[in-house]
């Protein structure tokens, strides 16, 4: 295995000791202690195991997982900064169909392989972007009378 | 005969088109490489809403059995499987395809799924009522236990490392604890106004399991799949009878196989069509040619992956413990309506049940017949841009979480497992015993809380929990699952090397 999954595995399963060990802590500290018995019994294996999968790591002999390549996160990046500001804010704030409207179009840009100096790529993408939003308008707020946020525009 | 009683109502006018709908659209998303039948199945359940729970159940379970055998369509035409449970039908489907004969694959494929399909169904009918039946006799403990037993089944035969299985499973048991608790009222875990009502089972399914695909197809950039879509000649489908009849050894092998591991918790289709292909090239006379394009091949491994589907459902239905993830979306299709499978479904909703049980066997022949026709279009479809495909997801994840109660809070519950999913992937985490936790999370604590009162109003907690031979019967399961995942992992059966890791999971992913 190399070093940076390694490390990666460390961090990874360390944050997952370190919920394992907080969820243990609020179970045996919080009142009223009948509510928190079976989350002790769950934080408890939650914690021990979260604590052996950290001490392997260490030791480097996690042998499942490969870790996450600079070259893939990289590629990801783009979408996932997309994908957040649409479902943390843009959804919200500008309206759901207006915020998916923009995420569509913006996603299937970013990583269409047609090269972007060809206008008919263009086109195929706004083609793409109305055609599905015109499919979710129909399913969402025609056939199932689903109300959702408009804000600031639609 | 019950299930004869209630097969006119399939044939309602909704009934049926919406088994028609469910069947035609699961065999083009399960040709889709990329889309499961866990995650067809989960982002279709908010357009079950305001349906009745029967329609619903019909056009989730028709979804389910098709996506499963759609899968096929692009393992044999792109080389591609549509899921993990099609892997062992690219060995020879494809290679077959290649050699001209891509018809006859798909008919093989077709007739075999239906075969398989069609006797897990049958068993599903004949076993479902007995077990319900015997499971009334169940108490609080048994319940829990049965429970922690969905949970650890699935934890350790279903991940790559027993002990990341397992933790899986914690964290969804605990991610079933936040909110208020039932019995005291009092708050737990509540570190975000969103999580105030707890976690909504449906945006926590469609999250753990879309959002993770969505950022895999982001991790492929702007590269496009090559693959090319092998063109289908005409082959007489009678021919295709008869080789599937000729071929009674691998189809009898593919079915019993995938009937026996569909009713054990926890063991996928993809492990049902591996072991079917396996075992058929064991008995076969002609076990050279496997992998070559052989018939015998494709009908063992599709006999066994669609035979699989009926059975997987039995413990839902009797115990209301999910045997596979697909089942667990199930489950959360049921809930949404009000209906909570068990011993009683039976008494109480027999119109549901039985209902769901014949579109499943009707859903088998259209099935049989549409992927026949649509296996071309399927294959297209199969091609659709990976940037169009995430971005698609991701709108459908978000407007399917909004829409199961109108809260923006199930949207950040839903995007925010999704990526902390996809991240525990990575890393060797499964999303299976996660979602078992958190679904059967409940039901363990429930049966926990009053076994322990019963417990100590009469024979003390150790007692009541650990004596009593179906106590036993159960915990015994419990640690043979442990014990046996620890040993493989041991024995380095599992995994030889990391290279035999990578493989596994680049297949599965």
């Amino acid at each position: 295995m190399s070093d940076l999954p390694r490390s990666q595995h460390i961090i990874a399963s360390g944050l997952i000791a370190g919920v394992g060990i907080s969820v243990a802590y609020i179970s045996f500290t919080q009142e009223p202690a009948d509510a928190f018995v079976f989350p002790r019994l769950i934080s408890s294996v939650f914690a021990v195991l979260a604590i052996w999968t950290f001490a392997k790591a260490i030791l480097g002999r996690t042998k499942v997982g490969n870790g996450i390549s600079a070259n893939a996160m990289r590629k990801m990046l783009p979408g996932l900064i997309v994908a957040l500001i649409y479902v943390f804010w843009a959804a919200k704030g500008l309206g759901f169909y207006t915020a998916t409207t923009i995420a569509f179009f913006v996603l299937v840009s970013l990583y269409d392989p047609a090269p972007h100096s060809d206008i008919k790529s263009w086109i195929k993408r706004i083609l793409i972007t109305a055609g599905f939003m015109a499919v979710m308008y129909g399913l969402f707020a025609a056939l199932l009378n689903v109300f959702t946020p408009r804000e600031i525009f639609f | 005969m019950d299930f004869l009683f209630y097969m006119g109502d399939v044939f309602t006018p909704i009934n049926f088109g919406l088994l028609l709908l469910g069947t035609i659209g699961g065999l083009i998303l399960g040709a889709t490489p990329g889309l499961s039948p866990t995650m067809a199945v989960a982002l279709l359940i908010p357009f079950t809403f305001q349906l009745e729970p029967q329609q619903g159940l019909i056009l989730l379970g028709a979804a389910y059995t098709s996506t499963v055998a759609g899968g096929a369509v692009s393992a044999i035409l792109l080389k591609i499987p549509g899921a993990p449970a099609n892997i062992a039908t690219t060995l020879d489907g494809h290679t077959m395809a290649t050699k001209g004969e891509g018809a006859k694959a798909l008919q093989l494929s077709f007739l075999a799924s239906a075969v398989g399909g069609l006797f897990g169904v049958f068993l599903l009918i004949f076993l479902t009522p007995v077990l319900a039946q015997w499971a009334l006799a169940f108490g609080p403990s048994h319940l829990f236990w049965l429970a922690i037993l969905g949970v650890t089944v699935i934890g350790t035969l279903d991940s790559s490392s027993v002990v990341k299985g397992l933790l899986s499973g914690c964290i969804g048991l605990w991610l079933a604890t936040i909110g208020f608790d039932d019995i005291m009222g009092a708050q737990r875990f509540i570190f975000h106004p969103s999580v105030s009502g707890g976690i909504n089972v449906i945006p926590a399914l469609i999250g753990l399991f879309a959002i993770p695909q969505v950022i895999t197809m982001f991790t492929k950039g702007r590269s496009s799949d090559d693959a090319e879509v092998i063109s289908v000649k005409r082959h007489p489908i009678r021919l295709a009878f008869l080789e599937v009849i000729k071929r009674k050894t691998a189809l009898t092998i593919g079915t019993l196989t995938g009937s026996i591991i569909g009713l054990i918790p926890g063991v996928g289709g993809q492990i049902a069509g591996l072991v079917a292909y396996d075992q058929s090239k064991k008995f076969s006379k002609e076990s050279d040619k496997f992998g070559t394009g052989h018939s015998e091949g494709i009908i063992a491994a599709e006999s066994a992956n669609n035979a699989m589907v009926g059975p997987s459902l039995v413990p839902l239905l009797t115990l209301s413990i999910p045997g596979s993830p697909t089942a667990a979306v199930l489950l959360g299709g049921l809930l949404i309506h009000g209906i909570f499978p068990g011993p009683d479904l039976f008494m109480n909703y027999p119109q549901v049940a039985w209902t769901f049980i014949d579109s499943m066997l009707i859903g088998q022949i259209l099935m049989c017949v549409f992927g026949l026709y649509i296996a071309g279009l399927a294959a297209s479809v199969a091609r659709v841009p990976h940037a169009v495909m995430a971005a698609v997801v991701l709108g459908l994840a978000v407007f399917g979480s909004y829409s199961v109660q109108n809260s923006m809070g199930d949207v950040y519950v839903m995007a925010t497992l999704g990526m902390a999913m996809y991240f525990l992937e990575r890393f060797g985490f499964s999303a299976a015993p996660l979602v078992l936790g958190l679904i059967l999370g409940p039901i363990a604590e429930a049966n926990f809380i009053q076994g322990s009162m019963i417990a100590n109003a009469t024979v003390g907690a150790g007692t009541y929990f650990f004596t009593g031979w179906l106590n036993w019967f159960l915990i015994l399961i419990v640690l043979a699952s442990i014990s046996y995942s620890i040993w493989m992992e041991i024995a380095a059966r599992r995994y030889t090397t990391k290279d035999d890791a990578v493989a596994k999971e680049e297949a599965l992913s």
